[in-house]
């Protein structure tokens, strides 16, 4: 028996003893979970840094903080979200009892990301307690700190046999897809979502996917740009853009486009000094594979602003790409890293037009004091899974995803 | 027979119709969600909207309603959608063909006719969710089509839906209800009892009992009756002789392949290991397994894929709630068969191999929307957000912390603070008026 089937048919046994369907149990084993993140704060943060340059703060902040609300939501409500719900009731069933029951799937694996590898392997990891299951947590094998921290800490504070961290590259990975799960969920590409649905589908398995793809922002040429460009900065740059609802590019009339790009440099400015490299705020690409393939994307556009790189240090500085055409190399990707396009538009409608070409955005993010033009936006014949009016911060309660059953 | 058909068929979708219509303003319309520190000042909602094109392949067992009721759902969410009926049920799908675009609009709800190549062929194509009724094999490379374009599937499957009867339960209105489930449509219903557990004691009063109903309902020939009705065809018939294999014949057994015909047969004898417990039987066929006590009927059910419904007959409220908690399956009927899939307000749908999804009534219309999450702020209050920005310092992270683990329930609050206006108001109009 390969060490993936072990984990899978022990997580499974342990399911059967039926000792998660108890909530003192889970709320238990969450309760352990809350003391992880107060008690090894350091180690999480160390890491951190080592992956992603992110500083002490930036960890708790983008990350930890808001698993700490998660649990702390769950642990108040479980007993609420647990407890029978009862349906609206109609003649026939006028004297009978009718509910809806939670109850657990079983054993979920949780397959997680690297860009922020503590809040989205965690974070379903939260809900796969609450609701009762048991889990097995396959960390991204790119955060190498962080993986392995997570590999020697969970068990430390969690029931070993119901949630096993199993680490590994794509051989264990698809070791794991090939057992059977009761679901699957998965932060990551599109390309490996697809895989993941195809394993997924031979047992019959529901999946979960939280994809990406290249998320608009519109600026009206009518809002406050300032404060706009201070948001948008702020979403783009941190974690040097490797976040999946980071605003990918910039829609706006050309009018606008040099105050744009004045704004973007002042927060950059504001945010991460003159020099972001020695900046503590600023982060790092996770790899050198990242990093060439980042750099790549520039190649037909016009940089605004910044450009400052380091391959050996895996430093991208802050760029704002101007007059960026649609067929930009740039263009043809999710970013997923610290490029902002701008790319010039004649209005709301063409932005709109725009946006529908391409495949359906995990978020999108008008600015505007005008309500009729994000009214527009929702009503118009738009494929979107996400809006966004201004922009939402990491808080774990508005984490917005996208929900594939 | 035409009655049955208005019965089964076609009432379940009026009633979903005129469910649809009358709610769809509040189904389609902005959900506010619940407010937080963050959000107190913003609108947060969730908007549904329309997913694009949806497929729906059709069953042929109730070839109307389980191909239309998801139809429904699709209109209703503001899609466009491709319906596959099947072609086992040709004459129905058939005329489906030639009715719907009589009535709806043709370019955004089209039928395509056709067996396996069709199906193939428009499985390669992309759709925004694919709604599929049918087997689990089946099932299993739908969902694989789907992946490759990462489209959202609803699988109703089925499976052996098991039926526990209680000894100390009235047995006789037990029977009445599971012989009736499990003879409409000849047993061709994917929530039809599949198999009875109960205890050996009971075994030869739920055999007599099965007996009187089906005299009550089909008079002397289940052959002759018009409600009685056929197995779809050849293939199936010769599935369902096989079955019987290896079993003993409580009654029953008589099958007449020209026609099609298969009548009520009770199995006793029946193990695990018995042909007709290996498959979903899907016709009528009742086997009865002798089980000591619930705790070997609820080992017996989990030794198995989780069933689309699981039954128990029974007085005892502790035992149903047992099952409940020792068991899993898409739904749960306790003391009735079936009628669970009437009631739109309960989302129907299975687990595992019975299947993903819910649908039925406002269920429908959520799994065929895309449920998007909408987030209204203002350009102001921009001092509020430096906790967020860089410089990353210690302060502004003890600022977050307070913000994001306090527990403020803002329903709460706005309760106690209407009920502390109320109160003064109150206070007002008793000094001012009533002294």
């Amino acid at each position: 028996m390969s060490r993936e089937q072990q984990a899978v048919a022990q997580a499974r046994k342990a399911f059967e003893t039926g000792r998660s369907r108890s909530l003192e149990y889970r709320v238990l084993q969450l309760k352990n979970l809350q003391r992880l993140f107060l008690e090894k704060q350091k180690e999480i943060s160390d890491a951190s840094k080592k992956d992603l340059n992110k500083s002490e703060v930036g960890t708790q902040l983008f990350e930890t903080l808001g698993l700490e609300g998660e649990i702390s939501l769950a642990i108040q409500k479980l007993k609420e979200w647990a407890a029978p719900r009862p349906v609206e009731k109609n003649l026939l069933t006028l004297s009978d009892t009718v509910y809806i029951q939670p109850e657990p799937l079983g054993v979920v694996l949780i397959i997680g990301a690297w860009n922020y590898p503590w809040a989205v392997t965690i974070q379903p990891l939260i809900g796969a307690i609450a609701a009762g299951n048991a889990a097995v947590v396959k960390p991204s094998e790119v955060c190498v700190h962080t993986a392995k921290v997570m590999e020697d800490l969970l068990p430390l504070y969690l029931d070993k046999e119901l949630y096993p961290v199993v680490t590994g590259g794509v051989p264990e990975t698809q070791e794991l897809l090939r057992q059977r799960f009761d679901h699957i969920f998965y932060t990551g590409n599109s390309m490996v979502g697809k895989v993941i649905m195809e394993a997924a589908a031979k047992h019959l398995t529901p999946v979960t996917l939280e994809l990406g793809g290249k998320s608009p922002c519109y600026i009206d040429k009518n809002c406050d740009i300032s404060i706009a460009c201070r948001r948008i900065t702020w979403g783009k740059y941190t974690n040097c853009g490797q976040t999946c609802i980071a605003p990918d590019y910039i829609l706006c009339e050309p009018s606008i486009q040099d105050r744009v790009i004045e704004e973007v440099k002042k927060s950059i400015k504001d945010f991460y000094t003159d020099n972001p490299k020695t900046c503590p705020d600023y982060g790092r690409i996770i790899n050198q594979r990242h990093f060439k393939r980042i750099m790549g994307l520039l190649k037909d556009s016009t940089v605004a602003a910044g450009g400052d790189n380091d391959e050996s240090n895996c430093f991208i500085g802050p760029i704002v790409l101007r007059d960026v055409k649609p067929e930009a190399t740039v263009m043809q990707e999710e970013i997923f890293g610290p490029l902002l396009p701008i790319l010039p538009v004649s209005g709301l409608d063409e932005a709109i037009k725009f946006i529908n070409k391409g495949e359906k955005p995990l978020a999108l993010y008008v600015f505007s004091a005008d309500e009729k033009v994000y009214l527009s936006i929702t009503t118009a014949d738009l494929h979107m899974c996400h809006f966004l009016l201004n922009l939402l911060y990491f808080n774990s309660k508005n984490y917005l995803q996208k929900v594939y059953e | 027979s035409e009655r049955a058909s208005e019965l089964y068929e076609i009432l379940v979708l009026e009633a979903e119709l005129h469910l649809s219509i009358t709610r769809l303003a509040e189904w389609a319309a902005p959900r506010p969600v619940e407010k937080n520190l963050f959000t107190l000042l913003d609108e947060v909602y969730v908007k549904p909207e329309p997913l694009g094109v949806v497929l729906i392949i059709g069953p042929w067992n109730y070839p109307w309603s389980l191909t239309l009721l998801p139809l429904v759902g699709a209109i209703a969410a503001g899609n466009a959608a491709i319906l596959k009926p099947s072609e086992i049920s040709s004459n129905s799908s058939k005329v489906m063909e030639e009715l719907l675009p009589l009535y709806l609009d043709k370019d955004l709800y089209q039928v395509v006719e056709g067996g396996v190549p069709e199906a193939q062929e428009l499985l390669k194509q992309r759709f925004d969710h694919i709604f599929y009724t049918g087997s689990i094999a089946v099932g299993k490379l739908v969902m694989e089509a789907a992946a490759r374009h990462l489209t959202p599937v609803t699988l109703e499957l089925g499976g052996k839906s098991p039926c526990y009867i209680d000894k100390n339960c009235d047995v006789g209105i037990a029977c009445r209800r599971i012989t009736w489930a499990k003879l409409i449509n000849c047993g061709q219903t994917c929530i039809a009892p599949d198999f009875i557990l109960c205890e050996p004691s009971v075994l030869n009063r739920v055999v007599e009992e099965i007996k009187k109903c089906i005299k009550e309902f089909y008079a002397d020939s289940t052959k002759t009756s018009d409600d009685y009705g056929r197995i779809i065809n050849q293939r199936q018939f010769k599935r369902l002789v096989g079955l019987m294999e290896g079993c003993t014949i409580a009654f029953g057994g008589d099958a007449d392949e020209a026609q099609g015909y298969i009548g009520p047969t009770v199995l006793k004898n029946v193990t695990g290991e018995s042909k007709v417990m290996q498959e979903e039987i899907f016709g009528p066929l009742l086997p009865i397994i002798t089980v000591n006590s619930v705790d070997e009927a609820i080992q017996f059910i989990n030794e198995r894929e989780k069933p689309l419904v699981l039954y128990v007959f029974s007085h005892d409220n502790k035992l149903i709630k047992k099952v409940i908690a020792e068991t899993s399956s898409g739904a749960l009927v306790a003391n009735d068969c079936v009628v669970h899939f009437l009631d739109s307000a309960l989302p129907f749908g299975g687990v595992g191999h019975s299947g993903m999804g819910r649908y039925r009534g406002r269920h429908t219309f959520d799994q065929l929307s895309n449920l998007r999450s909408c987030m209204i702020k203002q350009l102001r209050m921009e001092g509020l957000n430096s906790m967020r920005y860089p410089p990353h310092t210690a302060k502004k992270l003890s600022w977050a912390r307070r913000f994001v683990l306090s527990h403020l329930n803002v329903q709460r609050l706005r309760n106690m603070v209407m009920l502390a206006m109320l109160a003064s108001l109150a206070a007002f109009v008793v000094q001012r008026f009533l002294r």
